[in-house]
């Protein structure tokens, strides 16, 4: 099972939910001050503002949203402290449905809009407490789309493209085209009828090379391949093409597989693979279906180095290039 | 050139930038004659919409004379010298959504797709100037600009109509008029508009188009319910009656048939406490949008009737009234305009004076005039509805 990939992973949804739990600790943060400082505004919007209880609730309430904001904002812990917001947004649903119980007119329609803004939070905290705990318990599970076993990591990745499934396999099955869409491949030279010679920079550091053949294959359907002799990185793949049920398109899935080797460039490999390698593969194959359906890579200003992927971000502005930074091309 | 770019929260500036040049063989390169300042500019532009960066070139709605064309484009599609408008959404004409006449979803437009897609969960079209989650496309509030796909957008016009009767063919018009489109409207129909702007406008004109017996202008600026009024349509003042009431007193308590959102996601009314409340969690950037307007729209809908969003939302929404769409069978429907659908039979409804687009216009300025432009639509001062630029 992967466990850099999958760890990585993990550790982004982690980022996430820790984010939402900052949010949530601010939005506590607020809602307590307003709940302290202006007591009787909020018990008149909120349509409780004829009842002595409520002014003793009022404060009492906002008191515990800074408790809130406080643990959501220092702790690491978060997910606990969603939990403890979820369990006060309970306690304020019951008193929100005990004044409902008892109230008529232009108040209970105020409580019923309190009431369904409230449940709305209890939705959000509830969610932030189950990912926050969810993610405690299940970080180590793999990433859907891969996974890294041993000394070896897979990558799939899945289009749909406008035409028909003997076009899409012709253009793959010329493998020189594959540098036309695929970011990190420099150059692929036809060696035989099934052998092939490969160049890649991107995203190994540094540039290698090695030579490659196709072990199978079945016109318009299926092309499998590996690498030979001595890789750097030793790797293989396949590309399945299937009709889609438009009756039109064709659905394209690839598998890669690398072997992680030792050393400098098993350290850069690793680390790649650590960082966003779906995102490219999913890159790649969106370029392939923009050469496929309309013939070329589609540039923009803010974009304009077409397959250079890694260059998504960040962005030059979204201006016109001058002469030189046109002439200069992806490195500028 | 000179070009109205974004530099930094609220501001625009009108600075020297390079020229553009073809960089894909179905380019082609447009000197504009005319651009406008459009409402979602507005979101840009206070930075509501994120991905946007120093020095971006705004603006998506814009015309002008083709100066240049790329190999990849046939001389039966578009030649140097053709006057043209661009639609905002850049289409490649090729991928399933574009087949589907759903242009502003187009699946290869956007260079910036894997962005877009953690966003939205799919990929959305590139549009010109429009942040660089749709592309970073360089806009056309400048002299000139690069149009991708020149072979499928940009609409030819060949008869001698100005500027200002075709230029909202760019957007706000085949917007205005999507957001009618989608209502469905019967005969019979009485159909609100939230929100009084040019696209608002052009949906109410769009909505009597279509045949709707009564339809209702909601908004709180007079100069902008008083030009609807002129056109025929019934203002609401929300600054001055209860909308629910009043939408339920002009429709023997039924509420509107169909209800149109042309506001999005600056909306700014609603009680006061709801208000506070997305105030503040747009301020810690736990929800984008200020929904009063699309929440305001379901609730006054009658039952099974159809809302219909053309407002620009960007991200996350709270305290959707989900209970009230589903429970009263209402159908809620959405989307970027696919303008290509619609310039041309909106051309020719202009052509036989159908819809005149220029009522809206209350400025004409220069290009380096920009960022007063911009200031006064902004904060709606000297009456104005809609700005146009001339470089
Ligand atoms: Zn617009
Ligand atoms: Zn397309």
């Amino acid at each position: 099972m992967s466990r850099t990939a999958s760890l990585a992973e993990g550790r982004a949804r982690q980022d996430e939910v820790r984010r939402r739990g900052r949010r949530l600790g601010w939005a506590s943060f607020a809602l307590g001050v307003v709940q302290l400082a202006a007591p009787g505004a909020v018990r008149r919007l909120s349509g409780v503002d004829d009842s002595a209880r409520s002014r003793a609730v009022v404060p009492v309430v906002g008191a515990r949203e800074l408790v809130h904001a406080a643990g959501l904002l220092t702790s690491r812990r978060k997910g606990a402290w969603a939990w403890t917001r979820v369990v006060g947004d309970a306690m304020d649903l019951t008193a929100l449905g005990v004044a409902l119980a008892h109230r008529g007119g232009d108040r209970r329609r105020r409580l019923v809009g309190v009431t369904g803004a409230v449940a709305g939070i209890t939705a959000l905290d509830l969610l932030t407490a189950v990912q926050a705990t969810r993610e405690a318990r299940t970080s180590s599970v793999p990433a859907a789309r891969g996974a890294r076993t041993g000394g070896s990591v897979e990558l799939t990745a899945t289009t749909t493209i406008r035409k028909p499934a003997s076009e899409v396999y012709a253009f793959w099955r010329d493998l020189e085209n594959l540098p036309t869409f695929m970011a990190h491949l420099e150059q692929v030279r036809t060696t035989g009828d099934r052998t092939s010679h490969w160049f890649a920079s991107a995203p190994f550091g540094k540039d290698v090379e090695w030579d490659a053949e196709i072990t199978d294959e079945t016109p318009g359907e299926k092309i499998v391949w590996r690498s030979t002799g001595e890789a750097t990185v030793p790797n293989a793949g396949t590309v399945r093409f299937t009709p889609a049920p438009d009756g039109v398109s064709t659905e394209v899935f690839v598998v890669l597989v690398y072997e992680i080797p030792g050393g400098a460039v098993g350290k850069a490999v690793a680390k790649y693979f650590g960082e966003e390698p779906h995102q490219q593969l999913d890159d790649d194959l969106r370029r392939f279906k923009q050469v496929m359906e309309t013939g070329e890579v589609v540039r923009s200003d803010g974009a304009p180095w077409g397959k250079r992927a890694r260059k998504e971000f960040p962005q030059r502005p979204a201006q016109p290039l001058s002469d030189s930074e046109l002439a200069k091309g992806a490195d500028a | 050139m000179r070009a109205n770019t974004w530099a930094g929260r609220n501001k625009v500036e009108v600075r020297d930038v390079p020229d553009p040049k073809i960089l894909n063989s179905r380019d082609a390169i447009v000197r504009i004659t005319s651009t406008a300042i459009c409402g979602s500019d507005l979101h840009l532009v206070d930075g509501y919409v994120p991905t946007m960066q120093d020095g971006d070139v705004i603006g998506h709605e814009f015309m002008g004379e083709v100066v240049e064309v790329g190999p990849g484009v046939g001389p039966d599609k578009l030649r140097v010298g053709d006057r043209v408008v661009v639609p905002f959404p850049i289409a490649c004409g090729a991928c399933a959504a574009c087949a589907a006449e759903l242009y502003s979803c187009c699946e290869n437009s956007n260079p910036n797709a894997g962005i877009a897609e953690k966003m939205f969960g799919h990929p959305v079209a590139g549009i010109f100037g429009y942040s660089h989650l749709t592309g970073g496309f360089a806009g056309g509030q400048a002299q000139y600009a690069r149009v991708p796909f020149a072979d499928v957008n940009p609409l030819r016009i060949e008869s001698d109509l100005t500027d200002e009767q075709v230029l909202f063919l760019s957007d706000i018009l085949p917007t205005g008029y999507m957001g009618a489109e989608m209502c469905d409207i019967k005969p019979s129909d009485v159909v609100a508009v939230w929100g009084a702007g040019p696209v608002g406008q052009f949906a109410m004109d769009s909505a009597r188009l279509l045949g709707a017996a009564q339809v209702i202008a909601i908004d709180k600026e007079p100069y902008r319910l008083e030009l609807a009024e002129r056109a025929g349509h019934t203002p609401v003042n929300f600054e001055e009656v209860d909308v629910r009431s009043r939408l339920l007193e002009l429709t023997g308590g039924r509420g509107p048939d169909k209800c149109i959102d042309a506001v999005g996601l600056e909306a700014t009314h609603g009680s006061a406490h709801v208000a506070a409340y997305d105030r503040i969690k747009q301020a810690v950037r736990s929800e984008t949008e200020r929904p009063h307007a699309l929440r305001q729209a379901i609730m006054s809908c009658r039952s099974g009737g159809v809302v219909s969003v053309i407002g620009v939302y960007g991200g996350l929404l709270d305290k959707f009234p989900a209970g009230a769409w589903m429970n009263r069978s209402l159908t809620l429907r959405t989307g970027q305009c696919h303008v290509q659908r619609y310039m041309k039979p909106l051309l020719e409804h202009i052509e036989r004076g159908d819809i005149d687009p220029t009522r809206i216009i209350t400025h004409t300025m220069s290009l380096e005039e920009a960022e007063r432009g911009f200031d006064i639509f902004k904060n709606k001062q000297d009456n104005c509805e809609k700005v146009v630029l001339k470089p």
